[in-house]
């Protein structure tokens, strides 16, 4: 069993074999909440309101043993459901409870529930159904088809991190702050004065909800300590008691307190909506360095405390299912992760190294618990030394994604180009998968994933749709008509733009509708300038506010557009119309354009300029015209390019493409090269990626799979550490690596009940393989093994 | 200038000198190793590499040969060495990557395009370029100019020899190489020529003389059981470079991992009187170098 402490190790053995289950209260309550209130408030205090019954009225739970309290359902592992953004139906809820993958067991009462109370409220008041009623013909038409995904369709805006403010004040101080800025609003002079007020007096009962919850857990644990005879858990009831009487109300003073502090918060927040990526405090090293300092200098800490004090924290994480996803959005992120993501190291908002001793205790902790949540990873600046880098590398290498790499210094720069200052850059964090983002200061939501090769299949064929069967496209002419590349290429632009405009004009519908309907007062209360602006964080109070449409697919479009201008246009090797015909048999019967398509072409992961040249064309074109765009709150639209499961989606909607990849399979991953297609090694790979200009994204995600023998040994990691550094000399954003020999994936796969345990990385997160669908194991399984001679 | 024929350039090599490292592995040697797994460096020409398992007996190799070199005997493909031209016409016209031609013939500015790729890879790693084959030996001028263009761009250099050339083609390049890595065989000229093809005096002669002038030499070990794995006359071996001034002793045991090249290049390979010493053996040769007083002896590349 693993675990520093026996009582880590009886905590982390309940958190991995509990199964998940859905959560009703939830929905009760806040059923419940809404019809007494709705009408009769502003719907932010109406927010608000239901926000604080729900703290009021939620079940407590005091796991045996455990030092940091709280779940996020009537149980752990147990997760609530959000009727008032997806209101599943009854067969959501069998599905949920029936499939093989990612699924949570439903209670007949829990249908019952669901059924006569959550239903008849929520069926035409979900944002859900809202989103569905007001976006476009065309705009449903493309979702169907898979041209673009829609994050906002069952969960909230999220993807952002808790910065320092929660380490300095509580929740008794934010109401004083909020009190100030109620006093100083003009009705004489600022129109918009009666919604701030709403909105802040919405955040201050969000305050009273959140105390609520830490005096009822203070006092639950008090009770607990009084029946309770062993006298070593006693005093830990009224340890857990005490530190529950300081916060959330006021600000931590211990290193304890600063980690039950962000718990409560991290409850809060992802139980007032579901917002994607769940949260995260960032960068923890960071935030509880002067509490673990000031400890050790008193002597009331040392390493073994912190030690299993943190993996009490970790535990905490996994206990938290993502919410239940179905339909596309569950195609798109199936998983049980919630992607909390936490960077260690990196540098300090003053420049300088940011490597503290609780560095090390976290990757200690990370390596120890080997927890699919939360996602733990590190950041590597020019400043890191190599001490650190080398023993996250040790933890990577044993090959089960964690901890994967980011560019510090990378992250910084695309901070300060979207325009942030130059320290709240310093404390940008890049979460969820790979997105970067200013901790406690930004809204960085993902909107969508962009199915890129997909475009270039809707110009083959002039814009008409095969898997739904509807002209989706523009018309831009046939394919076999096209004299040249360029002509063909100008056609995939204009589809490609005709698409983003589709997407991007949904998204502003569901951003007004977010903004109006679905404020979150108590996420405001944290995410600074919310409360001076008086304006909600879904409505852009937050400092900085970006969009980001995350591209899926480069590796695939590349390599299809370098095979009809290597192939059509320079060597002449077969003609559009014979092209278009392969294409739709297949390439069944076509085995000589197969043949050159797949293994005469320059193809991008080689280095080789041809492919790459194309590569940086099509990126180019994607992020030029997106990027800068403005979004309702405020910001601006940026790109990233990560997958999550999504390219195995994109793929599954998608035909034959020229580039050899046969129908239904998945695109490539990330800015990973199509797989296969990389045959030149790891430093060729990273030299075409690196061609790619990291530093106009919000992120990228690359992807790096070896054998074991490939990174044994001191120079084995040494080699490692090197490819790292490089890569992120070359101003390359993130690396992860998988570190499993293909039979022993083959093998997981046939008898998955032997290899239960088996964690793989999958796009930005890691996952349990025997959670993943077969074509996405098949997918882990093909990708290329780099290795060396 | 001379152009080269090159079987391999390898990106991300580790076992070939120290750090990240392209090694550039030429094609013609002058020895004939029974355990070498890189038979496709033996000849200085291009050669057919036929891969049976990706074949489909399709037949268009045949059709496509002008020259009536290739036919389909016993579900296989077979090709005439002495009628083949390497026209390339059957690779281009195989389907299925059974077909590849092996040896590339590249330009100095060509070979120096594909090293300088990875200089920020060698930079970081501590790594290099080394030069390989085959006998890399058997291109002095080409070699000495591609030493020069790293020398240049300041990228660590690496020369992997078996030693048997002439003593001019070796000393022009000393002042351009970093890392000279040389093999030793056998320390029994008899020994040698059987199981090489060639006597190694000239080897003897040349590692004598190269340490003298006080080039960084590592000494590699292959050791095949069946074949140079005496313990007495590796013994020898180590007392006599004992005074040589060697930083470095690589042991490297025997693999059969080229073992389907030589079943692709259509030749014989003798699998059955080799095999890989145990473990204690190579702790033994280990001990001997240490008995030496050899300070750095690693078993493997």
């Amino acid at each position: 069993m693993r675990g520093y402490t026996e009582r880590t190790k009886k905590l982390r053995e309940m958190s991995v074999s509990t199964d998940p289950a859905l959560s009703i209260e939830r929905a009760v309550l806040m059923t419940e909440a809404y019809k007494k209130y709705e009408g009769s408030v502003d719907i932010p205090v109406l927010r608000a309101l239901a926000f604080k019954e729900y703290m009021e009225q939620k079940t407590l739970v005091i796991n045996e043993g455990e030092l940091i309290v709280g779940e996020k359902g009537h149980n752990l592992q147990c997760a609530p459901s959000f009727p008032e953004l997806c209101c599943h139906t009854i067969e959501d809820m069998e599905v949920m409870d029936a499939r093989e993958l990612i699924s949570f067991s439903v209670t007949e009462e829990d249908k019952r529930l669901q059924a006569e109370k959550v239903i008849p409220y929520w069926e035409k008041r979900s944002i859900r159904h809202k989103i569905m009623q007001s976006t476009s013909e065309e705009w449903k038409a493309c979702y169907a088809a898979g041209m673009f995904t829609e994050f906002m369709e069952q969960r909230g805006p999220g993807h952002t991190g808790a910065g320092n403010a929660i380490y300095k004040k509580g929740f008794s101080d934010f109401k004083k702050d909020i009190d100030a800025r109620l006093a100083r609003l003009d009705f004489v002079n600022d129109v918009t004065a009666y919604d701030k007020k709403a909105e802040l007096e919405a955040m201050k009962i969000a305050c009273d909800g959140i105390i609520a919850f830490g005096r009822r857990y203070s006092e639950y644990a008090l009770k607990l300590a009084e029946g309770e005879t062993d006298p070593q858990r006693k005093a830990d009831l009224l340890l857990i008691s005490e530190n529950c009487k300081q916060v959330p109300e006021f600000a931590p003073k211990t290193f304890h307190q600063a980690l039950q502090m962000y718990w409560f918060v991290h409850i809060g927040v992802t139980s007032e909506v579901n917002p994607w990526d769940a949260f995260t405090p960032g960068r923890l090293d960071q935030h509880l360095y002067p509490f673990y300092k000031k400890e050790v200098e008193e002597g009331t800490m040392d390493y073994d405390k912190a030690r299993e004090l943190l993996e009490c924290f970790w535990i905490k994480f996994n206990n938290q299912p993502a919410p239940p996803k179905v339909g596309i959005t569950l195609k798109e992120s199936g998983t049980y992760t919630d992607f909390c993501n936490m960077n260690t190291g990196g540098i300090t908002e003053d420049g300088r190294d940011g490597v503290n001793p609780v560095s090390y205790i976290i990757l200690d902790t990370m390596d120890e618990m080997k927890l699919l949540q939360p996602s733990s990873n590190v950041q590597i600046s020019k400043k890191t030394p190599d001490a650190f880098l080398l023993r996250a590398c040790e933890i990577s290498r044993k090959g089960w994604g964690q901890p994967a790499f980011y560019n510090t210094e990378a992250i910084i720069q695309e901070l300060l180009n979207a325009g942030k200052t130059i320290e709240d850059a310093r404390h940008g964090c890049s979460t969820g998968c790979v997105e970067t983002g200013c901790l406690g200061k930004e809204n960085y939501a993902l909107t969508g994933y962009f199915n890129i090769p997909k475009v270039l299949e809707i110009t083959l064929n002039n814009g008409f749709d095969n898997y739904t069967g509807k002209q989706i496209g523009l018309k831009t002419g046939n394919a076999e008509d096209y004299k040249c590349f360029e002509e063909l290429y100008d056609a995939f632009l204009k589809q490609m733009h005709h698409f983003l405009d589709i997407k991007i004009a949904g998204n502003n519908i569901i951003e007004e509708i977010y903004a109006k309907y679905m404020p979150v007062p108590f996420l405001s209360i944290i995410m600074e300038d919310c409360i001076e602006k008086a304006v909600d964080y879904n409505a852009g109070g937050a400092r900085y506010n970006t969009y980001y449409i995350q591209g899926v697919g480069i590796g695939t479009i590349t390599d299809a557009l370098s095979a009809i201008s290597y192939n059509v246009f320079d060597k002449k090797n077969f003609t559009m119309a014979e092209l278009c015909e392969a294409l739709k048999a297949d390439f069944e019967g076509f085995d000589r354009i197969y043949n050159l398509v797949t293994n005469k072409t320059p193809k991008y992961g080689n280095d080789d300029d041809y492919a790459d040249s194309i590569m940086k064309r099509v990126f180019d074109s994607y992020c030029d015209y997106v990027t800068g765009r403005p979004t309702i709150k405020g910001g601006q639209y940026r790109i990233d390019m990560l997958p999550t499961t999504c390219h195995v989606y994109f793929g599954e909607v998608c035909g034959a493409l020229p580039n050899g990849r046969r129908a239904q399979k998945p695109m490539s991953e990330g800015i990973s090269p199509e797989k296969g297609a990389d045959v030149n090694g790891p430093t060729a790979v990273i030299k075409s990626c690196s061609k790619m200009d990291h530093l106009k994204t919000g992120g990228t995600l690359l992807n790096q799979k070896f054998t074991p023998a490939v990174v044994a040994g001191e120079d084995g990691l040494k080699n490692m550490a090197s490819l790292i550094r490089t890569y992120f000399a070359l101003d390359g954003h993130h690396i992860q690596f998988n570190v499993i020999d293909r039979a022993t994936l083959i093998e997981a796969q046939k008898h998955p009940e032997e290899y239960k345990d088996l964690i793989v990385r999958v796009a930005g997160y890691s996952d349990h393989f025997r959670n993943l669908s077969r074509a996405l194991q098949d997918e882990i399984i093909n990708r290329t093994e780099q290795s060396f001679s | 200038m001379e152009n080269a024929l090159i079987s391999n350039i390898q990106r991300f090599s580790t076992k070939d000198g120290p750090g990240i490292r392209t090694t550039v592995f030429f094609k013609g040697c002058p020895l004939r190793c029974k355990w070498c797994h890189n038979p496709e460096t033996h000849i200085s020409d291009e050669e057919i590499m036929y891969n049976r398992e990706n074949c489909t007996l399709c037949g268009r190799c045949v059709a496509a040969c002008p020259e009536g070199a290739v036919k389909i005997e016993n579900n296989t493909v077979i090709t005439d060495t002495k009628k083949c031209t390497h026209c390339k016409k059957c690779t281009d016209e195989c389907y299925y990557n059974a077909r590849e031609i092996s040896g590339k013939g590249m330009t100095y500015g060509e070979i120096c395009d594909a090293i300088s790729r990875d200089v920020a890879f060698y930079s970081e790693s501590g790594g290099g370029v080394t030069f390989s084959g085959g006998e890399c030996l058997m291109f002095p001028d080409l070699l000495k100019k591609l030493l020069q263009y790293c020398k240049a761009m300041r990228i660590h250099t690496a020369v992997d020899t078996s030693g048997f050339s002439g003593w001019e083609s070796l000393e022009k390049i000393i002042p351009f190489t970093d890392l000279f890595l040389y093999d030793i065989k056998a320390f029994s000229s008899s020994l040698h020529e059987r199981i090489t093809g060639v006597p190694n005096t000239l080897i003897w002669e040349n590692l004598e003389k190269l340490c003298r002038t006080g080039a960084n030499v590592n000494l590699r070990l292959p050791v095949i059981e069946g074949c140079n794995a005496d313990l007495e006359d590796i013994e020898k071996t180590a007392e006599k470079c004992k005074g040589f001034g060697i930083k470095k002793v690589n042991i490297l045991p025997y693999h059969d991992m080229g073992k389907y090249k030589y079943t692709k290049l259509g030749r014989d390979y003798d699998s059955n009187s080799m095999s890989t010493p145990s473990d204690e053996k190579l702790e033994k040769i280990k001990e001997i170098f240490k008995k030496y007083s050899f300070a750095d002896i690693k078993i493997g590349g």
